[in-house]
């Protein structure tokens, strides 16, 4: 097989189809739709349902519910979608649902700059829920890794029962590129641990509080519920505190678990070099120019590049810090990756930050220069 | 699955049901019950889905399956629960409240006709937040934000629902010695069927109005509401439809446009075209030829496009990056090549044109006024040359007349690709087009 010259919401929808996803929902939104386009077209001949909801409410609500009855539930938004999905990713998170949400970033606050790239929504993705628990945010950096990230992403939502995000950018949503999806090594798909008949089903059950409570959908063998509210491993509304934080602390703690498994980077290290670049999405395409830029004058100078952003891969990014001076972040917002590095770095290292909001891309010079590398 | 027989669907596993004494939910949750009892449907083929309010606290006390979610979004499981197991049977239960936060689902189900029941228990304030008006409260009603009455009024549920498509829908109360076989024939109503059951809320709209069972008759007759069938007109459910036209139909794949190459190509580093014309040129579908063309010389592509929300006005400007290498960096600083082809495409690139080094070459439309450039400027007729083929494919005769410029791959590339990847009919002329482009002198 060759190439094609594709953007990335094709490949993310293409993706999703390929892992298995046979449920969408979801409401206009630039630069996201055509997302929506791609999966009401292809999901009646791949076995699937695909519906435009009346807001992003409801593209969520219909998610979920089909998500508890079993399929694989995909929904693809912007950032002002995404504060509409707030309640109901609370939802997902304590109901213990698997789905995937894409956010295609596009610059903000409010309606901002619609048909704009920006990668402004990550603390929001990070703390986007009441009650701030742990979420799972990949960012891909090309149409290949948005194909790529978004067949992960279904793979770890069903493995580890939880919403997954897909943080893209209009910058890859809506630039073509030549690809080859087939040069793309992808794992074997993961479906969900399912319960056979029981004589009680539990819906939240767990031993150990890193455990995954296996699914009954709704509709299957075995009565299932599903609540809103506090409730214990039989998801029953529950006002006993230890059994509560039992609870919070299992949300908490599956997710932690499974940082290891659900980190994903690339390193670049130089010998010898004390300054290195951390980056993610289109960014860290710029950041790749950059460093070879530097290399090229005679710079030593590693790089970072994250395709998990959360849970923080906390591990690569210690390693990546050893020995090092001074680390550059350059984001297509105000400063907002940079938190989890200042956290980890501990005041051990000079933290320079490149920020840009607006609406163009941070180019490998504005790195360089305001990096102290030019 | 056949069911064993069930004298009752309710459980007392959770305690007994925890509404005040009087309180209509009592009512409704034992009519639903005995609507169940007899469907004699299997427990798990049932889904009663709530939200929140005190009648969201009843799902847990049947034996079928419960999904309880947030204030008003009920209707939206369910919706998401039926498309993905048609065969369910999801029953709604939801108050005046939900009816009020989430009314546009209630529209949109209606509208829809997704198979599922929804159950009303309207007792005209809320009752699990302190006595506050809904949007079914009564002119007039004292609740604990309308303290001196209600000056708004009330949204009849019933006309609503039906002026929104409903199939089915019924008003009823909750002392109706018929009502658990309404529910029942509700619920076996195909599409979405809506029963508004007006009850009482002991613990605050019956004191604060004074309304216990005849006055809730009188309030009827005063808000001029009646009881009994609102709607009953049959339609096709949603799913079902759905899988006559959507899955029925015949696969509309998308050709693959996969690209092995076969020409050659002359290109050192990586080049920036800007493509800089106004709406209704073709420039977005010509700069992806033009980018599918290069890829069939072997060399890496990218294209973003910019154009106003309203799609057939003012500029469209396509960028197109093409390499011998991977294309890391997707902006184009500073172009190598900057196409002009219309006024709104020239106004665009204005704050650009300044700034061009001589390096960059500019290739205009003749008629266009090109201001003062530092960059090597090429005025060529290209809307006159696309005239004599076709005006759409302006675009073609410009990028053909830059291949002749620039050397960075074949000519015959570009006419393959159209050839390829576009319709027929668009091809001949976009063919023709491109070899007028590029015996352009340039």
């Amino acid at each position: 097989m060759g190439k094609e010259f594709l953007e990335g919401n094709e490949a993310i929808a293409r993706a999703a189809i390929k892992a298995g996803c046979d449920f969408f929902a979801g409401y206009p939104i630039t630069p996201s739709s055509s997302i929506l386009h791609y999966m009401l077209d292809w999901l009646p001949q791949n076995g699937g349902i695909g519906i435009q909801a009346e807001d992003e409410i409801a593209s969520m609500g219909f998610c979920i519910g089909a998500a508890m009855a079993g399929r694989k539930a995909l929904t693809a938004t912007s950032g002002p979608g995404i504060s509409l999905y707030s309640e109901n990713i609370g939802l997902a998170t304590i109901g213990e649902t698997p789905m995937v949400i894409v956010n295609v970033q596009r610059q903000g606050p409010a309606t901002g700059s619609a048909t704009k790239g920006a990668e402004g929504d990550l603390q929001f993705t990070r703390w986007v829920t009441s009650g701030g628990m742990p979420v799972v945010a990949l960012s891909p950096a090309s149409v290949a890794e948005a194909y790529e990230l978004t067949y992960r992403a279904f793979n770890y939502s069903e493995k580890y029962r939880t919403p997954v995000f897909l943080l893209t950018n209009k910058e890859i949503a809506l630039t073509r590129q030549s690809v080859d999806l087939n040069e793309i090594e992808l794992p074997p798909r993961v479906d969900r641990a399912r319960v056979g008949y029981v004589d009680e089903y539990r819906p939240h059950y767990f031993e150990k509080l890193t455990d995954v409570p296996p699914i009954s959908d709704f509709g299957g063998p075995n009565i299932a519920r599903y609540t809103t509210s506090t409730h214990d491993k039989d998801a029953y509304l529950t006002a006993s505190p230890p059994v509560i934080q039992e609870m919070i602390d299992h949300y908490k703690a599956k997710i932690d678990a499974a940082a290891e498994d659900i980190s994903l980077y690339k390193e670049d290290f130089q010998e010898g070099a004390d300054t290195l670049i951390i980056s993610y999405g289109i960014t860290s395409r710029s950041a790749k120019v950059a460093v070879q830029k530097a290399r090229k004058n005679g710079k030593k100078v590693s790089a970072l590049t994250l395709q998990t952003l959360f849970p923080v891969p906390e591990k690569a990014i210690r390693k990546a810090l050893q020995n090092i001076k001074k680390v550059i972040v350059p984001e297509m917002n105000m400063g907002q990756y940079i938190l989890e590095i200042e956290r980890l770095a501990c005041g051990q290292v000079e933290i320079v930050g490149v920020n840009k909001m607006d609406t163009t891309l941070i180019s490998p010079d504005e790195i360089l220069a305001k990096g102290g590398l030019s | 699955m056949t069911a064993p027989r069930f004298t009752s669907y309710m459980t007392d596993k959770v305690g007994p049901l925890p509404f005040c004494p009087g309180c209509g939910h009592h009512l409704i949750t034992k009519a639903l019950d005995k609507a169940l009892v007899r469907l004699r449907k299997d427990p798990r083929e049932i889904v009663i889905v709530t939200d929140i309010g005190c009648i969201g606290l009843s799902d847990r006390h049947f034996i079928t399956n419960a999904f309880h979610g947030l204030h008003g979004r009920s209707i939206t499981y369910g919706c998401g629960l039926k498309l993905a197991r048609p065969e369910l049977t999801v029953v709604v239960i939801q108050g005046d409240g939900g009816c009020g936060i989430g009314g546009t689902h209630l529209l949109n189900v209606a509208r829809r006709n997704i198979g599922i029941t929804l159950v009303v228990a309207n007792n005209f304030n809320y009752g699990m937040t302190g006595g506050q008006h809904s949007v079914t409260t009564p002119t007039d009603g004292f609740t604990s934000t309308t303290p001196m009455g209600n000056i708004e009024g009330p949204m009849d549920l019933c006309a609503t629902a039906a002026a929104a498509g409903a199939s089915w829908v019924y008003r009823a109360t909750a002392f109706d010695k018929d009502l658990d076989a309404v529910i029942a024939r509700a619920i076996e109503q195909p599409g979405f069927a809506m029963v508004d059951i007006w009850e009482l809320c002991t613990a605050y709209y019956s004191p604060r109005n004074q309304l216990k069972k005849n006055e809730l008759f009188s309030l009827l007759e005063k808000c001029g509401f009646t009881l009994g069938q609102v709607v009953d007109k049959p339609r096709p459910e949603f799913s079902e439809r759905y899988r006559e036209i959507y899955e029925g139909a015949a696969q509309k794949r998308k050709e693959l446009s996969v690209i092995e190459p076969e020409f050659p190509n002359a290109l050192k580093t990586q080049t920036g075209i800007i493509i800089a014309g106004g709406a209704g040129q073709k420039i977005k579908s010509t700069a992806t030829v033009f980018g599918q063309a290069a890829m069939l010389s072997g060399l890496e592509a990218t294209q973003k496009d910019d154009y106003p929300i309203t799609v057939m006005t003012g500029h469209s400007v396509a960028e197109l990056i093409v390499s011998p290498e991977r294309i890391d960096y997707t902006a184009i600083d500073v172009p190598d090549y900057l196409i002009l082809l219309s006024e709104e495409g020239l106004a665009k690139m204005k704050a650009r044109l300044e700034k061009l080094p001589a390096a960059c070459v500019v290739l205009a439309d003749e008629a266009l006024k090109i201001p003062t450039t530092r960059a090597r400027v090429l005025r060529l007729p290209f809307e006159k040359t696309s005239r004599k083929v076709d005006r759409l494919a302006i675009g073609t005769v410009a990028l053909a007349s830059l291949l002749k410029e620039s050397g960075m791959f074949p000519l015959e590339a570009l006419t393959t690709a159209l050839l390829t990847f576009q319709k027929p009919a668009i091809a001949e002329k976009t063919i023709a087009a491109a070899r007028a482009g590029f015996d352009l002198k340039v």
